[in-house]
């Protein structure tokens, strides 16, 4: 016979999963916030996502081509996926100069140091954020209204407190409702407002399986309960745990930034102890650091124990003990 | 319905040959009977090369316990005794006979007439199946007088009989079962008595509903005997899978299905069992199905023993012009063949012909720590973990993390979204640490 045959191992069929498919996925699932905030900040808003995802396409093709000297992973969609939550953390009103630094640190210094996409210890979205954060507290801390708020409020201010900024200043009557907060009709970075769109994308995730419940329901679910003892400790001082909740960056943290393949666990178990102790952290933060927010934080410390829990939480082995 | 609860996935189906009825296929020229089909020691020869046999004849003799007996498929002449490439593609030990007419040996009863009586005690069952040469059928090859023979203190509390057929396009069994029901019954109800339980339960996943009602309308009188529908789930067919899936029951790890009390045989080996009891008749032939998107003619194939693949392919419709790979079993677990002229063996379920473009494997990047292989490897291992630990040749966390019970069952590379060839390096993990374990009992 003259005819070259293939010859491997098997498996020799593919379930045709690939990494660009759940990155997509992971865009798409984001696109309803997106829309959220572009009509609760107008076109600022848009803009701040353009550039953000431009410069970490932009950055990451350069670092590829010119540091490293290998192909671009561009197609993967992780870059753009990185720009996009990266925005998704940034106020509507932050100078283009202060995106692209963040783009850099995000995607050179947490993502590409490392060896890319798969390599990276934290969360490069994050990472990035957290150094815009420390170096430019001033903009990085001033929120514009949102259209809902201007329109009400009837005043020419253009930028608020968020309600965690209210919390932390012990203003709980000044908190917005739990359904304003829902729906998005609260100051905050641009992924931040709209806790019922982000729940949509999280949904999507769920049903096409990207992602699995196990790390944002934990989180979720010790937020809402540490919260709620603080909360019955002392009513005056600590918020009820629906507001922390529907604040900040709880829904875009839990579902989106710490279910991060890369940097969250492995194993089932290992996701659940990693979702409890973001959900704490986060909590104890809020309640007793200096910052009003502590998601980014918490989800940055549970990344630096990723690599532990995966050490200790294996997963259910197939056998009963033997006798 | 029931299933295991670990892991596990959905592949495509295609099973195209389904509605195809069993044809015999043409004897070949030559046969070549390879001497190790099974797990255990290789088969030591008792003809020599120049004598003439006859279909049936005993060609070579069980080497130990744990092997089987191998018998002439054909009658003819030895033409030569030497190697020839198996599956695995590797040159082994084969006896060459050309093929002269179809003389079979005189105590083969050839009848098609149901035998339904059968007196014999069980010591006398399992001599009959191990001197018929009787192997799993499935594909594992292991010798089933053995795991007739529980060792002492062992007891049987159940029989479960593997009609799962998971792997995607294979149908041999599905089809022996919708021709030859009676049949299996009977050799069911004689590995009762060999065993001596009182209980034995199909297992057929849902997509063959023909056959569940079929096997249920045949089993109706006897109430010992339990048809029990499976959800479709891959590797419901791999022998610890289908016994938690059928009784609830996980056997642990090391140890074996006797352990937890049950016997697994599979669907194709229960027939086999009836021609060996019932007929006299050892194991030459088998049903395979030839198969493949491209092939003009697929089907399910009653073929001797030693018939080279290239006759199969033949029987299809001939090899299609984009033919990229030919595969000997499933695409989940087979193996991919160097040539056409590789012999069926007692454990060739099929005969998969891939088309180039799904021959090629997409090219792999970098591991995106998504746990996916996690959540479908059915023994619950990490394969992401296994995989990098071989590459890095650490064997003893290797060992420490479970890598012997992996199956290869292939989840962990098909559900990878980065391409990663998962078992390819498991594989080699769990070779070099078998050995380290046995280099440590001597």
């Amino acid at each position: 016979m003259d005819k070259k045959l293939y010859v491997s191992m098997s498996p020799h069929i593919h379930g045709d999963d690939s990494v660009a498919k759940n990155m997509y996925r992971v865009i798409l699932a984001l696109v309803p916030a997106l829309l959220v905030s572009v009509y609760a900040f107008g076109w600022p808003a848009l803009l701040v996502t353009a550039i953000s995802i431009a410069s970490c396409v932009v950055f990451e093709y350069l670092i590829t081509r010119f540091l490293m000297k290998r192909p671009n992973t561009l197609t993967d969609g992780s870059a753009v996926l990185t720009g996009l939550l990266l925005a998704f953390n940034l106020p509507s009103n932050l100078p283009w100069w202060i995106i692209v630094i963040g783009a850099l640190v995000a995607i050179g210094m947490a993502k590409m140091s490392f060896g890319g996409l798969g390599n990276n210890i934290f969360n490069p979205a994050l990472v990035g954020r957290v150094f815009l954060l420390i170096s430019f507290p001033q903009q990085m801390t001033t929120w514009p209204l949102t259209r809902m708020q201007i329109a009400a409020s009837g005043t020419d201010a253009l930028t608020g407190a968020t309600p965690l900024g209210l919390i932390k200043a012990g203003q709980f009557d000044q908190l917005p409702s739990a359904i304003d907060m829902l729906l998005g009709n609260t100051g905050g970075s641009l992924g931040e407002v709209a806790a019922l769109a982000l729940l949509i994308g999280v949904v999507y995730l769920l049903v096409t399986k990207t992602i699995t419940w196990h790390i944002p329901v934990s989180i979720l679910v010790t937020v809402f309960i540490f919260a709620a003892c603080l909360h019955l400790g002392n009513p005056e001082r600590f918020a009820d745990p629906l507001t922390h909740l529907l604040t900040g960056g709880l829904m875009l943290g839990a579902c989106f930034m710490a279910t991060d393949y890369v940097t969250s666990p492995m194993a089932k178990s290992g996701q659940i102890v990693y979702g409890i102790g973001i959900g704490v952290l986060t909590v104890l933060i809020r309640s007793f650091g200096s910052y009003p927010e502590g998601v980014s934080f918490a989800i940055l410390i549970m990344n630096a124990v990723t690599p532990i829990i995966n050490l200790y939480c294996k997963p259910k082995r197939f056998g009963e003990p033997r006798k | 319905m029931k299933t295991f609860t670990i892991g596990g996935i959905h592949p495509p189906e295609s099973k195209l040959t389904a509605g195809k009825s069993i044809v015999d296929l043409p004897l070949p020229k030559q046969a070549v009977v390879l001497l190790g089909q099974h797990i255990g020691a290789p088969a030591q020869l008792v003809v020599e090369r120049g004598a003439v046999v006859k279909t049936g004849q005993l060609l070579a003799k069980a080497g130990g316990f744990v092997s089987a007996n191998i018998h002439s498929p054909v009658s003819g002449k030895i033409a030569k005794i030497g190697e020839a490439v198996d599956a695995s593609g590797y040159p082994k030990p084969a006896v060459f006979i050309d093929v002269t007419e179809d003389d079979w040996a005189e105590e083969i009863v050839r009848t098609e007439k149901l035998e339904r009586e059968c007196r014999l005690t069980p010591e006398e069952i399992v001599a009959k199946i191990a001197e018929a040469g009787i192997v799993g059928m499935g594909g594992a090859c292991f010798p089933a007088s053995v795991k007739l023979t529980p060792p002492p203190g062992k007891k049987c509390d159940l029989l479960i009989i593997n009609a799962v057929e998971c792997e995607p396009y294979l149908t041999a069994d599905h089809r022996l079962m919708l021709e030859k029901g009676p049949e299996i019954v009977i050799g069911i109800r004689i590995l009762m008595k060999a065993l001596g339980v009182d209980r034995a339960v199909i297992g057929i996943e849902e997509n063959k509903p023909d056959a569940i009602e079929l096997m249920r309308h045949l089993t109706i009188s006897y109430p010992t005997i339990e048809v029990l529908p499976l959800q479709m789930h891959y590797p419901q067919g791999g022998e610890k899978q289908l016994i938690e899936a059928v009784s609830g029951r996980q056997v642990p790890s090391g140890a074996l299905p006797i352990d937890v009390g049950k016997v697994v045989q599979n669907v194709g080996t229960v027939y086999a069992v009836y021609e060996a009891v019932q007929k006299n008749k050892p194991l030459i032939e088998r049903i395979v199905t030839v198969t493949g998107k491209s092939l003009k003619h697929p089907g399910n194939f009653r073929v001797r023993i030693g018939t080279p693949i290239a006759d199969l392919i033949e029987a299809a419709g001939g090899l299609p012009d984009n033919a990229g790979k030919i595969i000997s079993g499933g695409p989940m677990m087979g193996k991919a063949l160097v040539g056409m002229d590789v012999p069926v063996a007692k454990g060739t379920s099929g005969v998969l012909v891939m088309d180039e473009a799904e021959s090629v494997r997409k090219p792999a990047v970098d591991c995106i720590r998504c746990g996916k292989c996690i959540g479908a490897c059915p023994m619950g291992l990490e394969p992401y973990l296994l995989s990098a630990l071989a590459e890095r040749q650490v064997w003893d966390r290797l060992e420490k993390e479970h890598i012997m019970d992996c199956i290869e069952c292939g989840c962990c590379t098909f559900t990878c979204p980065a391409n990663r060839p998962l078992l390819d390096y498991m594989r080699v993990g769990k070779a070099k640490v078998g050995a380290i374990i046995r280099s440590r009992k001597k």
